[in-house]
């Protein structure tokens, strides 16, 4: 019987699938889902170090080797979105990461139930709105004219304000900010959550002590949100590179373009936009991003591993 | 135990400092919503600084009055429903079999998984790809490519093998049940909880994405209400005919000004309708996801 030829062996590959056949049936369209959008482009990656030719396919296309990296390193674009990158990530991640630490904290320390409850729904809202209409607000709200910026400060000067959206100086900031506004809330939950395993017995021993509620805050609950504070430090400086592409393009104007060129915007431009059409030379910016951020995933992670032993795998 | 002079000052601060927070996160919320229900004279002046001033529904009547938004937003509810059933049963049927135990390779197939959050083709080898399998401009292309992710998978996978007993997996396959017959009768009644997350947060993702669709969308009958969003409240892409009504340049402006900031509230209504009842789930994601190690 055949059944009982391919039972003979418990280790072979085919009984395996066979005795697993209805697990591996749930898996079977996820998987190929992931083999064809993320594995397939990976394998479009070639086309970097290519002359991709539409009509002779990914595959069919010259080789011509590092030529699109080196035209990328010795464009005069390239210092400057490095640059752009670089300044936009470190700032944004230097200015943001505090933020839901001191948020959590205040709101662990809150006494009034309703009002701590009621805070923490609030805070969360933005994380809701959609980038486009985020920046819509900011756009309106930052409006020297209709705005609420402008007509504060109208109310004070008594004359119409600067416009902040076409200044090319205002965009980091604004970027960061908004960044904060939006997310400050959501990225506190973990926090709060670190901190509600804290013991009681620990705070009630201190208060006998006669410690300070604020002096229990360094004592106790900075303490125990530590490794969470190291875990979630390491993780950002892992993404460091990976800057989103939605929110910068469409902040993007012509005015502030110099600051706000960074590499997932340039190769949006190069590649897709219809000023662009350069399949390989996109690629190939995109692809020296990703090997960038995948060194640096996979050092910060090893580093984690070391110093507490947690890390993404 | 009486609360010391010290402790008194330092509640008070922290009070005052969340009072701070709080103003600083809804005024812009309700400054938005107070312009969107104002007469375009009094948005125009900028009399507005935190009520509606001369109340008026004309903003809302020019976004109904607008076809492409309406077209948006009939797009965007198609979309986000069929998105996010794909999205949750995709999910659900690679959690499951990636749950178990005694899966063969089961860590090499996770890792193929995995190996995906950390590294990717990129925006143009992925662009080929859907544009390959003749998804451009076709409401597919909005979602087929996002049908699953990762990051929820984790999410779904880590709620199953916390919080399902194992011993119910034994229980059923001695009563005769198989593995479909177990995923169907015990795994989904009892994944309720994370069914919600991960539908909430697909669906959220879904409403407010707008780059897939400026990625592969060139139809503007088929883009969705960001798209159309984008056009208005960025590019600036305000239709003539949608103003036609009145003369004079300020007065278009003012419309387009009111019409932008009710735009902003008509579109943002349906997740934030729905956000008090169900925040308690969205947080319940980010545990389960901060457990995984």
């Amino acid at each position: 019987m055949k059944t009982a030829a391919i039972g003979k062996n418990k280790h072979s590959a085919l009984y395996k699938l066979k005795r697993h056949r209805q697990l591996f049936a749930f898996l079977l369209i996820p998987f190929i889902y992931i083999l064809i959008f993320a594995y397939g482009p990976m394998l479009g990656l070639q086309i970097a170090f290519k002359e991709f030719d539409a009509s002779l396919g990914i595959f069919g296309s010259q080789w011509v080797g590092f030529k699109y990296f080196e035209k990328f390193i010795n464009s005069y674009q390239f210092g400057r979105i490095i640059k752009n990158t670089l300044v936009l990530s470190v700032y944004s991640l230097a200015a943001r990461f505090p933020v839901p630490i001191m948020l959590a904290i205040c709101i662990n320390v809150m006494r009034n139930k309703r009002f701590k409850k009621a805070s923490q729904m609030i805070v969360y809202i933005p994380h809701f709105i959609s980038v486009v209409v985020l920046v819509g607000m900011l756009n309106q709200f930052f409006n020297p004219y209709v705005g609420l910026y402008g007509n504060i400060y109208r109310m004070i000067y008594g004359a119409n304000a600067p416009d902040l959206m076409t200044n090319p100086n205002s965009f980091l900031h604004m970027y960061v900010w908004s960044g904060i506004w939006q997310n400050m809330g959501w990225d506190s939950i973990i926090y709060l959550a670190a901190l509600s395993s804290v013991p009681a017995e620990l705070h009630e021993a201190a208060q006998v002590d006669g410690a300070s509620r604020l002096r229990r805050v360094f004592a106790i609950d900075l303490p125990a949100i530590a490794p969470t504070i190291i875990i979630l430090l390491i993780l950002n400086i892992g993404q460091l590179m990976n800057l989103g592409f939605e929110k910068i393009y469409i902040m993007q104007n012509n005015v502030n373009l110099r600051v706000s060129e960074v590499i997932s915007t340039y190769v949006y431009k190069e590649g897709i936009s219809s000023s662009g059409g350069n399949y390989s030379y996109a690629t190939a910016i995109g692809l020296f991003n990703s090997v960038i951020n995948f060194i640096l995933v996979v050092t910060v992670n090893t580093i984690s591993k070391r110093i507490n032993d947690t890390g993404l795998w | 135990m009486k609360t010391s002079v010290e402790d008194k000052i330092f509640y008070a601060a922290v009070n005052i400092f969340m009072v701070i927070i709080l103003i600083i996160v809804l005024w812009p919320l309700i400054f938005i919503v107070s312009s969107s229900f104002s007469s375009k004279e009094a948005v125009m002046a900028g009399r507005v600084v935190l009520w509606p001033v001369d109340f008026s529904l004309e903003g809302y009547k020019a976004v109904f009055k607008t076809n492409e938004v309406l077209i948006g937003y009939r797009n965007t509810i198609l979309y986000t429903l069929f998105g996010t059933i794909l999205n949750v049963a995709m999910t659900l049927a690679a959690a499951y079999p990636l749950s178990r135990r005694d899966l063969p390779w089961r860590r090499p197939i996770m890792f193929v998984f995995t190996f995906t959050m950390i590294f990717s083709g990129g925006m143009i080898p992925t662009y080929i790809v859907v544009s390959e399998l003749g998804l451009l401009n076709t409401p597919l292309a909005l979602i087929i490519p996002t049908a699953m992710s990762v990051y929820n998978l984790i999410i779904t996978r880590t709620f199953i093998e916390n919080s399902i007993p194992k011993e119910l997996l034994e229980a059923a396959t001695i009563d005769g049940c198989d593995d479909i017959g177990y995923f169907f009768k015990i795994l989904l009644p009892l994944s309720a909880p994370v069914i919600a997350v991960i539908t909430l947060y697909y669906a959220v993702a879904h409403w407010n994405s707008y780059f897939t669709a400026f990625l592969y969308i060139t139809d503007s009958k088929l883009y969705p209400l960001q798209l159309v969003l984008r056009n208005i409240l960025i590019a600036n892409q305000i239709d003539s005919a949608m103003v036609t009504d009145f003369d004079t340049m300020t007065s278009k402006q003012g419309l387009a000004d009111l019409l932008k900031y009710s735009l902003i509230v008509v579109s943002s209504l349906p997740v934030l309708i729905m956000y008090p009842f169900v925040q308690k789930h969205f947080v319940k994601g980010v545990m389960i996801g901060a457990v995984k190690g």
